[in-house]
């Protein structure tokens, strides 16, 4: 069986510079795999280019057997590729469950209906909750998202990509800017998702990594240092210098 | 929300008997409140629901008051030239601005909208068999299943039933699923496409959905008046329009008749006085988005505590 998402030399250029620079990588089903690597080493670029945000230079990206490489975002996420962002990116004038229950109607079935009312659309609504109960929202559900603390509007970024029932969330630092209470809130609550969801994830909190991942892909100028599993990676004397060379401490 | 059907049975009521307590004046005021209130409505729809700023909403205004007057000047009083098909060409014309259109946002989509519905105006200005500057004289209204519309109070119960028409199915649609998808883009566009949705699509059928029934508008007023002149293309009908709604209140449907009821009777009522009307409703506008940027929905809602 082949890996669920490959990716083949993928490049990009901004100017000279190569921010992603010939990367290949396959993520197989079911697996849990974070991506490190120190600040500016393509790590969103990357997610970037999978998920259709930016135009690939160069190489391919192939998900469940589809070429999906260039394909606008709304097309790669209908694939069952959903992705969160690593700057919270949500509806902001809309509740925990509307948040969700969009997302969750994102296959667009019912979506064009022009007429009976919005809560008659049961299927994204019972996603929605099932999704809710998932990221710890339950008890927020009516709750518009300017009201949510940060902790909660991080579960909920997470939470608007899971609605969609991807095959492969990528998550792009789920725990950017949160207190180590909330950082371990998240960290609980992505390792109680189902293995049925593969899981891609950008983070700089080595503890989260360490929990959570399966293998770590390290990035360093745009191009795969290291590939293994954790005991592997941190044992590996290159990654150590990459931390410790640019004075990155994370 | 029995309250809310309530205060909308009353309404519709006070608007039909009109006829029968006023004089024609008033009456005719009525009638043209509820035409320019149509419009403002579907302006509505697309800037406050769909977070689409047009001002080129008088391309579909005209486009359905060319079509009508067109039509029923040729073919005489049917429904078919005086609605339908001046319907369906605002929704044709809506089709194809849009198309290019919402490639872009913001100042862009407005400047685009602006430019095509100017397009309009220059060539109806231009075109000697549309009439040229002076437009199309002696429109013939429809007749409606044996009913002539000439009469004062049927052609009010025509146009309130527009009216009522239009806030029931825009209405409805704000609340549908396709509705929420709006609102979705409206406050998150990226994110949107991120979970799946083909924003432009749905963007292309708000479009056209608002330019449809700013087309009806178009062709009722010009069965209002009896006749249309290229002004109706002007960028100061699409201007009038973004008044009335954001007098009103952006996002509330209702504010478009609010707003279209305040313009019109500031205009008719002022300008009996004093040649500088345009004063006063610069001053109303100045006040409004300064002191009630909600429109006067905004400033009842909190003042007799009304839910949206």
């Amino acid at each position: 069986m082949t890996a669920l998402l490959e990716v083949d030399r993928l490049t990009r250029y901004f100017g000279a510079l190569g921010a992603v620079n010939g990367v290949t990588l396959a993520v197989e089903r079911r697996e849990r795999r974070a991506i490190i690597g120190p600040n500016g080493a393509g790590k969103t670029t990357l997610f970037n280019l999978i998920t259709g945000h930016l135009a690939p230079s160069g190489g391919r990206v192939v998900f469940d057997g589809h070429a999906i490489t260039g394909l606008p975002p709304h097309r790669v996420a209908r694939h069952g590729l959903a992705r969160s962002f690593q700057r919270t990116n949500l509806f902001s004038r809309l509740t925990v469950l509307e948040n969700l229950r969009l997302a969750a109607a994102a296959d667009g079935r019912g979506s064009y209906r022009l007429f009976g009312s919005v809560d008659r659309l049961t299927a994204p609504l019972a996603r929605a909750r099932e999704v809710a109960d998932a990221v710890g929202l339950s008890e927020r559900l009516d709750e518009t998202v300017a009201r949510l603390s940060y902790g909660e509007q991080r579960q909920l970024e997470v939470g608007v990509a899971l609605a969609t029932r991807p095959q492969l969330l990528l998550l792009d630092e789920p725990t950017a800017g949160m207190s180590p209470e909330e950082t371990r809130r998240m960290t609980r609550l992505l390792a109680a998702l189902g293995r049925d969801v593969t899981m891609l994830i950008i983070e700089h909190d080595m503890d989260v990594v360490f929990s959570l991942a399966d293998r770590i892909t390290v990035l360093h100028y745009g191009e795969v240092l290291v590939e293994g599993p954790p005991d592997a990676v941190r044992a590996d004397a290159r990654v150590y210098e990459v931390y410790l060379g640019t004075g990155d401490g994370a | 929300m029995t309250r809310r059907v309530l205060g909308v049975a009353a309404v519709v009521l006070a608007v039909l008997i009109f006829p029968r307590v006023a004089g024609t004046y008033p009456v005719k005021l009525l009638q043209e409140i509820l035409i320019w209130g149509m419009f403002a409505m579907s302006l509505d729809f697309l800037m406050g629901y769909a977070g689409m700023v047009s001002f080129g909403h008088s391309a579909f205004f005209g486009v359905g008051g060319y079509v009508a007057a067109l039509a029923l000047v040729a073919w005489g009083p049917g429904v078919a030239a005086g609605l339908l098909l001046p319907a369906a060409a605002a929704a044709l014309a809506a089709l194809v601005i849009g198309f290019f259109s919402i490639r872009v946002s913001g100042v862009y989509f407005i400047m685009l909208t602006l430019a095509f519905s100017q397009m309009f105006y220059a060539v109806t200005f231009q075109v000697g068999w549309l009439g040229a500057e002076d437009g199309i004289v002696g429109v013939p209204r429809p007749r409606l299943a044996g009913v002539d519309l000439n009469g004062l109070t049927a052609f009010h119960v025509y146009v309130a039933a527009f009216a009522l028409a239009t806030v029931l199915v825009l209405w409805r649609i704000v609340r549908s699923p396709f509705g929420h998808v709006l609102r979705g883009i409206h406050d998150n566009e990226a994110r949107m496409q991120a979970v799946g949705y083909a924003v432009d699509r749905y963007k292309l059928l708000a479009f056209v959905i608002a330019g449809t029934v700013a087309g009806v508008a178009g062709a009722l007023y010009a069965q209002f008046v009896g006749s249309i002149t290229p002004e109706a293309f002007l960028w100061r009908t699409s201007g009038e329009a973004l008044l009335m709604v954001i007098i009103g209140g952006t996002g509330t449907l209702g504010g478009g008749l609010l707003g279209a009821a305040a313009f019109i009777l500031l205009q008719s009522l002022v300008s009996s006085y004093t040649e500088r009307w345009m004063l006063l409703l610069g001053l109303t506008f100045i006040v409004f988005v300064l002191f009630a940027p909600g429109g006067i929905v905004g400033a009842l809602r909190g003042r007799i505590g009304l839910r949206a």
